[in-house]
Parts: structure tokens; sequence; C-alpha cells
């Protein structure tokens, strides 16, 4: 358990360092995670790489752990509307509806453009 | 009487113990009454941790400061996360690249639509320039959307309220709103729900079905990705 938190820590670290060292325009967790994901896909590969969290779903389990309850890891940037009130007071309506229609408007999108595309491919492979 | 109680609640309410308990404590309530519910959307979770951790914090007169000493130790884990969902996605990498062609279409409509409504919607309402730029991050995760908004001169704490009410309502809608489309391809759901609601998109997607939840953290870090470069341009082009 603690050596797999430590390699979830590690590529986040990793990820971290390399994204700001290069000035990449992207979250250092999410190199994090596309290095974990090149580990487990190597451990397939090389018998060399099983070995500690890597063994015996380590960090399969640790990892399952912490997404168990994302919702929770939302909620201390959350309360910070109660140093919105002023804000809220005097536009929260429209902010509000703007995000409630933007949303919707963009799970429509999304999920239509996905199944139009994943139909369109299904064709392909018919004919 | 050696003391006056309240020196006691002044001492407890300045530790981290306190608000890290009471976040804790909250949310696990909030979430068995979700689950007593069989997780009906209304029953979100972290809005209800949201509203009645704030409601305390201003009966009781403490500052967001005060409740983030020790609410940090939860909200830090967000990044572990992150890294985290490498694994559902090793898990069903076989599902994943065969849909790679609709996610990556899906994914650019999805990031465009989310951040051209957004920005044309709070225009048309007449919004304050800086919270228009604030508010056009707001379908990525927390981190990602704050430090968008710094580089554009905007309000990073209102980007992180913009992008934790989108994610809940987001959150809220996507079950109603997907069954009335009559979309039943969980692959296609989870990934709208990633895309528009980040990572409460993603944890009420896997609350829903296991597939849905690994599209949505697909899509929800592709989108972080997309969503960085997009929102500079789209700024520069429809903001006035």
């Amino acid at each position: 358990m603690l050596a797999s938190l430590s390699l979830i820590l590690l590529c986040q670290l990793i990820g971290e360092a390399v994204v700001r060292g290069l000035g990449l325009p992207l979250p250092g967790p999410v190199l994090g995670l596309l290095l974990l994901l090149v580990l487990l896909l190597a451990r397939d590969r090389f018998a060399l790489l099983v070995h500690g969290p890597l063994r015996n779903d380590g960090v399969e389990t640790a990892s399952k752990g912490l997404l168990a309850h994302l919702s929770l890891l939302f909620v201390p940037a959350g309360v910070g509307v109660v140093q919105k009130l002023d804000l809220l007071a005097s536009h929260g309506v429209a902010i509000l509806l703007v995000l409630v229609l933007s949303v919707v408007v963009t799970l429509l999108a999304t999920v239509l453009t996905f199944r139009l595309v994943s139909r369109l491919l299904k064709q392909q492979d018919i004919r | 009487m050696k003391d006056n109680p309240f020196s006691l609640w002044v001492y407890l309410s300045q530790s981290p113990l306190l608000w890290l308990t009471v976040t804790l404590l909250v949310y696990a309530t909030t979430d068995a009454v979700s689950l007593a519910t069989r997780r009906h959307p209304f029953a979100n979770p972290v809005l209800h941790a949201m509203w009645i951790i704030g409601a305390f914090l201003l009966v009781t007169g403490t500052s967001y400061t005060t409740y983030f000493a020790g609410a940090q130790f939860v909200h830090f884990l967000l990044g572990p996360a992150t890294v985290a969902l490498a694994v559902p996605l090793y898990e069903n990498r076989k599902r994943v690249v065969s849909s790679i062609v609709p996610m990556l279409v899906a994914l650019v409509a999805g990031s465009v639509t989310a951040v051209v409504s957004v920005v044309l919607l709070a225009e048309f309402a007449g919004l304050p320039r800086d919270v228009v730029l604030s508010l056009a991050p707001k379908s990525v995760t927390a981190g990602v959307a704050m430090g968008i908004a710094e580089s554009l001169h905007a309000d990073p704490s209102l980007a992180a309220v913009a992008v934790i009410l989108t994610g809940i309502m987001g959150a809220i809608i996507v079950t109603p709103l997907m069954n009335r489309t009559g979309v039943t391809d969980f692959r296609a759901r989870g990934f709208a729900a990633g895309l528009a609601a980040h990572g409460i998109g993603t944890a009420r997607a896997f609350q829903v079905d296991e597939i849905a939840g690994v599209f949505s953290g697909i899509a929800m870090s592709l989108n972080a990705l997309v969503t960085s470069f997009l929102v500079p341009l789209m700024v520069t082009l429809l903001v006035r």
C-alpha cells in the first residue's frame, strides 16, 4: 500500500517536474497519468518490472481506493463559494443560467458526435 | 470553571483538525444520504456537503483561509487521484483503443462547444469582462482552470467556483438528459460527462457504470489538454 501510494506520488512528481521544466501547457498530474499507464503496459511486456507496487495488483488497489471517493476531493474547492457571495448576489442568476445552458449544450454536442462517428464507422465495417 | 468554554472553540476553530474532521464527517453523511436514495441525481454529495459546510463557516464566522488549512489535505489528493485514473484506463484499454476515433472527434466538438458556448452566453448576459474570462475554462478540472484563469489575468478563485458549479450541474443533469436523448451507449454517455463536468462528472459516471466512468476519466484528462490551448485562442477571437 505504502509503495503503491509512493509510486502514484512519484508519477505525479515527475509529471509536475517535466511540465514546469519544459513549460508544457498541460497539468502535471495528466502527464503523471500517462507515465503510470506506460509503466503498467511495460510491466506486461517486461518481467523485470514485475516488482513491488507493480506486482499483485498493488498500485491497482491503491488507485481504486483513491478513486472510490473522487467526489469528496472537490468539496474543499467547492466551499470556496463562500468567498464569492458578493459576486453571486449581483450576478448569481446570470452566472448559473450561463453555466447550466453551456453544460447542457456541451453534453449534447459531445454525446451526439460520439454516437454519430461510431455509427458511421460501423457502417463502413459492414460494407 | 477554569476557563471560558469559548476558549476551547477559539483554539479548535483555528486548528486544521476541526476543519478536516468537519469536511469528512459532512461528506460521509451526504454520501450516505446519496446512497440511501440509490444515487438520485439531486442527492449529489458534493452539492450538499458544500452548502452545509459553507453555512457552518458563515454562522461561526470562520474564514475560508482557516477552513482550507484543514481541508487542504483532502484537496491535495486531487492530483494523485488524476494519476490513479491510469488504472481503469489500463484495465479497459482494449475498449478504449477500439473507440479512439469517435473519442477524438467528440473531444474536439465538445471542447470547442464548452468554451464557445460559455463565452457567448456570458457576453450575451452582459457579465463583466473579468467574469467572462473566469468562466471560460469551467469545463476542466479545478487546478487546470485556475492556471488558465491566471494566465488570462482573470480571477482564479472565481474560475474554481465556476468549475465546481459546472461539475455539480453536469453530474445532476447528465443522467436524465441522456435518458431523454435515448443514447444507451455508456462509452458515449461517460465521455460526455467527463468532458462537460470533469472530475465531478467522472465521479457520477463511476456511480452509474464502470465503462462510463473509464470514458469519463479519459475525456476529463484529454479536455484538460485541449482546453489549455483553446481558451486563450477563443478569448482573443470572441471577447470584446
